[in-house]
């Protein structure tokens, strides 16, 4: 370690000497003459202590960027710090004796709990960066070397490292809200659903209030598909034209009509070209069209009032099959002509 | 040293540049000490009630520059109360009273109310920057004041703020006279705007470099305002909707042609796909593009344009880019350093999405990258391991995975071999956030790694109370920390109270803390203000006496020297 001092600076300057970390001891003592005094005085205590001390080539070591040396200075680094030692600054030894000089029972404490630690780092020089090594042998290596730890260290949980069945930790489903999860601003939430710049301004930017989610502008309708028992919720105000509405609906209900198809297939979320998609339902040639029930609950087809006017009156829409929509109620599509010819007019 | 005249000392001291070497050498001797504080121009307050406004005043009469930080990051997300505190007026009074010749203000995360912007205004005749940051509590009527009289304002930079708007005659009281200003950011503003008096400020300020509109601005005026700004160089537009085919946009690609200088672009408020064209011709110097304010311009689009940007240095976007997206990214945009990917449909019905092998793409292509935020739906460990063999350079690195505790999904192992692929191969890793399913190895790993780690972010993380003691015994330099839904409890805590003094701050939400370990940590650590949030909703057996087995939701630990505060609202108990 004395090398790297030597190699690392000609000259070691004085303020390079002094670490610069624990800038709180200095800065925020205010100019009471009584507390000042005795940190100073302490200062000096430890500086004095300080060139001649094991530290400063661990301290000088940290500096050098070689990699290779970097593995066995970080052995050695390492070592110094488990045995105690916190080698970076005059401020945060300061405070690390104290802890140490009186508080020795954390200390010993610290040092029992760390036989795993120390096995980890015999492990861990060997692990060292290897820039040019492979990925999958590296987390072999981490693996093998995570799992002795487990078997190592005293208390280990069983559901440490290679757990994957962690009930407490299995994934929520993506529609729980969580507060404040995640974790993005609150004017970020409302983005897709603020597209237009007349929107009044009290929820389309920040919000300090404590809302989950859905707080903003959004125009959401609820949107069924035949023969899916869940529905769903679509936001018009997030798109400005027919076009990108199919493709969102596609998006919500392709997963599910392939696992109502094929219960077996359903929880594969890698593949979503696997799964057939909602198509032609606008112009009338797919399998299924959308319609949207309007405030005096008629049902219409999509696709035939400008967009805007459609967005202003669709209070709810619907998937159907196109088979059943021409043979369901006449009266329907009755109104649908009608409503059409009106709008036309 | 000591035998030279104090203002060879002071010279010598110019030379130091940041906060901890002069904190440093002001330590040597009370002679220094002196030298330094009478010389230092710029102090930096990382938290608002470590130390009194007045003590700062009293140390350092010379100041010119001040910034200070109040509520803790997760207020960002709604985790603080709304009235927790924070307040820039006692700072403001203070250095009125005690330092008349502050030029510089910049505050992040505190409450400014309009009378603090009036004195603030009317107190200091030579104020020229005025940064906030995720403030609130303040309306367009304190921006009146500094407009009307800070006379030789030079910067005026709201960011992310909450503002009430009272109308847009602020932006008229800046005079005529005022001709100074280089820096005017105002685009989180929610209300118009006078786009005559807006036009006419940017045309009488010559020096005028940095401008950000907000979503009011039409394009039109914008135009006007590039035809008399062609030396601008960053620009936000305002709202960024035309008619593709009229004469407006036509007008307004060509103002962007003149604009010979600009490198950093923002806005796009409203932006469709069609409009984008208008500044192609800028593209090729642009080093800063923020798209992330756009939600309608998609995947296809965006890559026409990134195509463009070949000297693109930060790009801000939304996960509608997609993983082919970020292939274009990685393959044109070379000189990348920082990349934030934002989630563009919080709700569920989603487009397209970005999952690691976005990420992985972009490390392969752009070595140079440093600092990242990244959302995405999925990440795996040979993904990140790749990563952080690509990119060591990481000094921020903060993924999102935005379904919480999900495990990587080829293996369904948790996400410690990643993460510790990433402090492993990162040394100068300075700012981390974690996410997926990860047990206290991960935190190990850290521990040992993460040394020049300052900031760490957790949340759903973690086994037990090992996890976050490798954290505290491994990490020397850590100044923040802050844990949500994690399950460390009062050992933890209580593992090394001594750490806390050397850190900033703790934060500890939703985890298994109890007030007696809240009460212990405060009973050994005067020098810490423990601080107690116990919100409304809350049972009424929580107003009485507690017991001390109570689980406590809140919980924000500071160092301090100031003691515990005295404006603290009912619902938080400094023990």
């Amino acid at each position: 370690m004395e090398e790297d001092f030597r190699k690392g600076e000609e000259c070691p300057h004085l303020l390079d000497l002094i670490p610069n970390e624990r800038d709180w001891m200095v800065k925020e003592v205010g100019g009471g003459g009584k507390g000042f005094g005795v940190i100073e005085e302490k200062k000096l205590e430890l500086r004095l202590g300080l060139p001649g001390s094991e530290d400063w080539p661990a301290v000088m070591g940290k500096q050098e960027e070689h990699s290779v040396e970097s593995a066995l200075s970080l052995g050695h680094y390492k070592l110094c710090k488990t045995s105690g030692i916190n080698p970076s600054s005059v401020g945060a030894k300061r405070g690390f004796f104290d802890t140490v000089e009186s508080k020795t029972e954390v200390f010993q404490q610290q040092q029992q709990q760390h036989p795993g630690f120390l096995q980890l780092q015999a492990k861990g020089k060997d692990l060292s960066p290897k820039t040019n090594g492979r990925a999958e042998q590296q987390s072999l290596e981490r693996k093998a070397c995570g799992s002795s730890v487990a078997h190592g260290s005293a208390a280990a949980p069983s559901r440490n490292a290679a757990g994957a069945n962690n009930s407490s930790q299995t994934s929520r489903t993506a529609t729980t809200p969580v507060v404040g999860w995640p974790p993005i601003r609150s004017f970020r939430r409302n983005l897709a659903s603020t597209s237009k710049p007349s929107l009044e301004s009290e929820n389309g930017g920040l919000e300090t209030a404590i809302k989950p989610e859905n707080g903003g502008k959004g125009l959401f309708v609820k949107i069924n598909m035949d023969g899916i028992p869940i529905g769903r919720k679509v936001d018009l105000k997030a798109y400005d034209s027919y076009e990108k509405l199919p493709l969102a609906v596609n998006e919500l209900f392709q997963g599910l009509l392939a696992a109502q198809r094929d219960p077996l297939a359903a929880g594969n979320q890698k593949n979503p070209e696997e799964k057939p998609a909602i198509t032609g339902l606008l112009d009338g040639n797919g399998e299924y069209t959308l319609v949207y029930e309007d405030d005096e609950g008629d049902k219409m087809l999509v696709g035939d009032v400008p967009w805007d006017m459609f967005v202003s009156m669709a209070k709810r829409l619907r998937v159907l099959k196109s088979s059943e929509l021409s043979a369901s109620s006449l009266l329907q599509l009755g109104a649908v002509t009608r409503k059409r010819t009106a709008a036309e007019c | 040293m000591t035998y030279f005249p104090e203002e060879v000392v002071e010279h010598i001291f110019d030379f130091l540049e940041s906060h901890r070497h002069r904190n440093t050498v002001s330590t040597v001797c009370k002679a220094w000490y002196r030298v330094e504080r009478l010389s230092r121009r710029s102090v930096f307050v990382g938290n608002c009630y470590a130390v009194r406004p007045e003590r700062v005043v009293v140390r350092f009469p010379g100041v010119r520059s001040l910034s200070v930080k109040g509520k803790p990051h997760f207020a960002d997300f709604n985790l603080v109360p709304h009235d927790w505190g924070g307040f820039a007026l006692p700072w403001i009074e203070a250095f009125a009273r005690g330092c008349p010749g502050l030029e510089e203000l910049r505050l992040k995360r505190m409450v400014v109310s309009d009378e603090s912007l009036e004195l603030l205004a009317r107190s200091f005749p030579n104020f020229k920057v005025l940064v906030l940051v995720s403030c609130e509590g303040f309306s367009t009527d304190g921006l009146a004041a500094i407009a009307t009289h800070c006379r030789v304002l030079r910067e005026l930079d709201l960011q992310e703020n909450e503002v009430e708007d009272r109308g847009p005659q602020w932006l008229s009281c800046f005079p005529d006279s005022c001709t100074s200003l280089v820096s005017l950011n105002f685009a989180c503003l929610k209300g118009d705007v006078n786009a005559g008096a807006l036009e006419r400020l940017v045309a009488r300020c010559p020096n005028i470099r940095t401008l950000r509109l907000n979503r009011a601005v039409s394009v039109d005026s914008l135009s006007k305002i590039l035809a008399r700004a062609p030396h601008l160089v960053d620009l936000g537009t305002g709202s960024f909707t035309m008619d593709h085919r009229a004469e407006a946009y036509h007008r307004l690609m060509n103002n962007f042609t003149k604009c010979k200088s600009l490198k950093s672009l923002s806005g796009f408020w409203d932006a469709s796909p069609r409009c984008l064209p208008a500044v192609y011709p800028i593209c090729r110097n642009l080093t800063g593009l923020n798209l992330s304010y756009a939600p309608a311009i998609q995947g296809a689009d965006l890559i026409k344009l990134i195509r463009l940007c070949l000297k693109l240095q930060r790009l801000w976007v939304l996960d509608c880019i997609g993983d082919k997206g970020l292939a274009v990214v990685a393959s044109t945009c070379k000189e990348l350093q920082e990349l934030r990917v934002f989630p563009s449909d919080v709700c569920g019905a989603g487009t397209a999405v970005v999952t690691e092998e976005g990420l992985v793409a972009i490390s392969s292509g752009c070595p140079k990258l440093n600092s990242l935020l990244y959302f995405c739906h999925q990440m795996t460990n040979a993904a990140l391991i790749t990563i952080a063999k690509n990119c060591p350079h990481f000094t921020r690195f903060r993924l999102c995975i935005l379904d919480p505790g999900k495990p990587d999904p080829v293996t369904n192992q948790p996400l410690d071999e990643g993460f510790g692929a990433i402090v492993q191969s990162c040394k100068d890793l300075r700012r981390l956030s974690l996410s997926g399913l990860l047990t206290d190895q991960v935190f190990l790993y850290i521990g040992m790694y993460a040394e020049c780690l300052e900031m760490l972010s957790i949340a759903f993380a973690g086994d037990s109370d090992k996890g976050m003691m490798y954290v505290l015994n491994g990490c020397k330099n850590m100044r923040k920390l802050e844990i949500r839904d994690s399950p460390f409890g009062d050992a933890a805590l209580l593992e090394d109270v001594g750490k806390y003094e050397t850190m900033r701050s703790l934060w500890m939400s939703s985890c298994d803390i109890t007030l007696r370990g809240c009460k212990t940590l405060a009973a050994k650590m005067p020098r810490l203000n423990v601080e107690v949030i116990n919100e409304r909703d809350e049972s009424d057996e929580m107003e009485e006496n507690p017991s001390d087995l109570h689980r406590v939701e809140k919980m924000y630990v500071y160092r301090t020297v100031a003691g515990p505060r005295n404006d603290a609202p009912d619902f938080v108990w400094t023990l």
